[in-house]
């Protein structure tokens, strides 16, 4: 059933330097990854000769072979049930699923089996399983396909969950995420796979940031923009458009969502005294309410006005005819940081 | 011997109408299905005589007079494990008991016809099962004590944790066989295959039908062995299905098989032919080991409220260890002295567990922390260390 591989590793380039866009970057990545450890293998719906319907893994079948790239029955259950099992097995499952509002179906398996087995068998079974969810909206489309699920599965102890920003994390991050002996949901800003402004030179022999871990992306003295995936370069644009008006906001990309790493957050709050969390998922028991829950816990006395949030809404993905009004974008953040300015 | 067209035509003789009960049959309490229907495998009848089988014969034939002997052995003593249990619920050492009583012979057949490289996929009640791969009844008491979830080394005893979540095993072991053909470790005798248990009630979970699919686009060397207990908590067989459960795997294009699921001999012969087949490359394959749960769902149910007990007596004739006896004894294949050595067998084993089950220790508080991730995770280390310290805060925590 399975073809022999082919030229492992094939086609990752002579110059460890190479301009790549986030889904260049990602596929890179994956085979870079693959390359490495041969229990790799990659599943999904279409992800074989297709390459993803985003072309994430386009040309990984080819050069690897069908018992590496395996294009799965049309049901997300049983990617994530059978991943679990392949995981078991010995093998690091890295499945695709092909847009966040499918990921449903498999919901059952990632927060039974998969969250849970390495607690439930204190450790004696370990399930490196890496899901990929290509998430968040801007793309005009039609209904389930433009969510921002994931505070759900941060919010099940014994995942971990992360979210890239831009190319160059994109090609460390799902490589530290494969190499993880605990299962990562792995959130990609799908808006951004191929946009070419955010290209990005990537240095295959660079040394990464760890993959737990938030970054500092700008720095600032009058408040502080909190964000990850999409909505990252959103803030980026808002603080240049702020810089120009002299007010100088700091912007940090927090990259892992579970476990959250907040000491970045803590110290820039309490230098700045101001913070928005920015995110496209609806506000209510978020990632962005649990980050408002922690820093007024932990920068209380620092804090010159409450955390604010700029979001989505609570209500269902709207017809993306409206999306422009739904999803956070510069004059939202500068509004924020206007009312947090004037508390 | 299995050719998918073989089994994706429909029989000459539909059983379907097999399990449909009769009024009669329904006003007396007494389901149809009591009755396996004509394509019942039984290689020992409820009499305890042999019946001769041309397909499966050659599956059993070595199975001797001391083998025959072990597997009476091997249902008496897991029953007591069972009503030990049962037992030490009631009396409030066990926070739940899942009884296996009346599914001995399904599980110790299927189980003996394993190989130690072959891996199983369990429900919650296959502790006959866990018998059969070395997992001892103690290690089984932690889930029911609550003092842990899974107390035994899965790789080790290629047992999976129970999976409490009804069908979710299934597809977990359809990856896992799969993961067995990619690892190039089927197509000789010398290969592995997987079997995954699971119930009637379980039939209509969509990871189920999943389960079949993959593992049949992927040619899986996947064993599907359900036991058809006749009950799901309350629910009849006829709330999950139309026709017999094994005539399901036609539709998916793989071999499917009703064996007497309180023969340990017929299990046993059919389970080893399935995982054969497996073995070979020509998996998967769908058993339905056709029983009867004797006993409660759980010790928290009550089946008085829903089932006559015509239908318990009508199945006790066919109770899977007194067959086995009547077997042994009517052939001379075992005295007295066996009877009376296993008989105290059990006792010494159930002692065994008793002590055991009374003196386990509750876990410490910060097991709760323990082993959630592999790598850590900063803020559950943050998070125990300021529960435990608000713990430490107590007058005498430190005796603690």
């Amino acid at each position: 059933m399975m073809a022999a591989p082919a030229k492992a590793g094939a086609d990752i380039g002579s110059s460890s330097v190479q301009n790549l866009t986030l889904g260049k970057a990602l596929n890179l990545g994956l085979r870079t990854a693959m390359a490495a450890d041969p229990k790799v293998i990659v599943m999904g719906e279409d992800v074989g000769k297709l390459g993803g319907v985003f072309r994430i893994t386009d040309g990984l079948q080819k050069d690897f072979g069908e018992h590496r790239v395996l294009d799965t029955p049309l049901a997300e259950s049983g990617i994530v049930g059978t991943a679990v099992g392949l995981a078991v097995r010995g093998f690091r499952p890295v499945c695709e699923i092909q847009f966040e509002g499918f990921i449903f179906p498999g919901f059952d398996q990632i927060s039974s089996q998969l969250a849970k087995l390495h607690y439930r068998t204190q450790g004696r079974v370990k399930v490196p399983v890496v899901i990929r969810v290509p998430f968040g909206g801007g793309i005009g489309a039609v209904e389930h396909h433009s969510e921002s699920p994931e505070s759900l599965f941060a919010h099940i102890a014994g995942l971990k969950v992360v979210s890239c920003s831009n190319p160059v994390d994109a090609y460390w991050m799902i490589q530290q995420a494969i190499t993880s002996d605990d299962p990562v949901l792995f959130f990609e800003p799908k808006r951004l796979y191929h946009s070419s402004n955010l290209k990005a030179p990537v240095d295959t022999a660079a040394v990464p940031d760890p993959l737990f871990a938030s970054r500092v992306v700008r720095n600032g003295n009058v408040a502080t923009l909190a964000a990850y995936g999409p909505s990252v370069k959103v803030c980026m644009d808002a603080a240049t458009a702020a810089a120009e008006e002299g007010t100088s906001l700091e912007v940090i990309d927090l990259r892992t969502l579970s476990p959250l790493d907040l000491a970045p957050v803590f110290d820039s709050v309490r230098r700045t005294g101001r913070l928005i969390v920015v995110s496209e998922a609806p506000p209510e028991s978020s990632i962005t309410s649990e980050i408002a829950a922690r820093v007024q816990q932990e920068c209380f006395y620092s804090l010159e006005a409450p955390v604010l949030r700029v979001t989505g809404f609570d209500t269902p993905y709207p017809p993306t005819k409206l999306e422009e009004h739904y999803l956070p974008d510069l004059d939202r953040i500068l509004h924020a940081v206007d009312r947090s300015r004037a508390w | 011997m299995s050719s998918a067209e073989q089994w994706t035509q429909p029989g000459e003789n539909p059983a379907a109408t097999a399990a449909k009960p009769t009024p009669e049959q329904v006003i007396a309490g007494l389901r149809a299905t009591s009755e396996g229907g004509t394509e019942l495998v039984q290689l020992l009848n409820p009499e305890g005589e042999r019946i001769a089988s041309p397909q499966f014969d050659r599956y059993v034939e070595d199975v001797d007079a001391e083998q025959l002997r072990g597997l009476y052995r091997d249902m008496t003593m897991v029953r007591r494990v069972d009503r030990e249990a049962n037992s030490l619920q009631r009396q409030g050492q066990l926070g739940i008991w899942v009884p296996l009583l009346g599914q001995e012979a399904a599980q110790i057949g299927a189980g003996r016809a394993m190989r130690p490289s072959d891996m199983a996929f369990p429900s919650y009640r296959e502790h006959g099962i866990a018998w059969c791969r070395g997992v001892t009844p103690q290690e089984l008491l932690g889930i029911f004590r609550c003092t842990d979830h899974s107390g035994w080394d899965s790789s080790a005893t290629r047992f999976h944790p129970y999976t409490i979540v009804i069908g979710n095993q299934v597809l977990n072991a359809a990856g896992y066989a799969m993961g067995q053909r990619l690892d190039g470790r089927v197509g000789d005798d010398g290969g592995e295959a997987t079997i995954c248990f699971f119930g009637d009630g379980a039939t209509s979970q969509g990871d189920v039908h999943e389960g079949f699919v993959w593992a049949s686009v992927y040619d899986a060397p996947l064993v599907f062995f359900c036991q058809n207990n006749q009950w799901a908590i309350s629910e009849p067989t006829e709330r999950q299905s139309r026709l017999p459960l094994y005539q399901r795997a036609r539709g998916y294009g793989f071999p499917g098989i009703r064996v007497d699921g309180n023969d340990v001999l017929g299990c046993l012969a059919v389970t080893r032919w399935a995982l054969e087949e497996c073995r070979l490359g020509n998996g998967p394959v769908l058993i339905e080991a056709f029983t009867y749960r004797m006993d409660a769902h759980t010790t928290t149910d009550d089946p008085t409220r829903y089932r006559l007990s015509d239908e318990l007596e009508a199945w006790k004739l066919k109770d899977p260890i007194e067959r086995a006896r009547v077997h042994l004894s009517r052939n001379g294949l075992a005295d007295n002295d066996f009877f009376e050595q296993v008989a105290s067998d059990t006792d010494e084993l159930a002692a065994e567990l008793r002590d055991f089950c009374v003196n386990m220790p509750d876990p410490p508080p910060d097991r709760i922390f323990s082993q959630v991730y592999a790598d850590p995770s900063s803020v559950l280390d943050a998070e125990r260390d300021e529960f435990l310290s608000y713990l430490d805060g107590f007058v005498g925590a430190g005796e603690r």
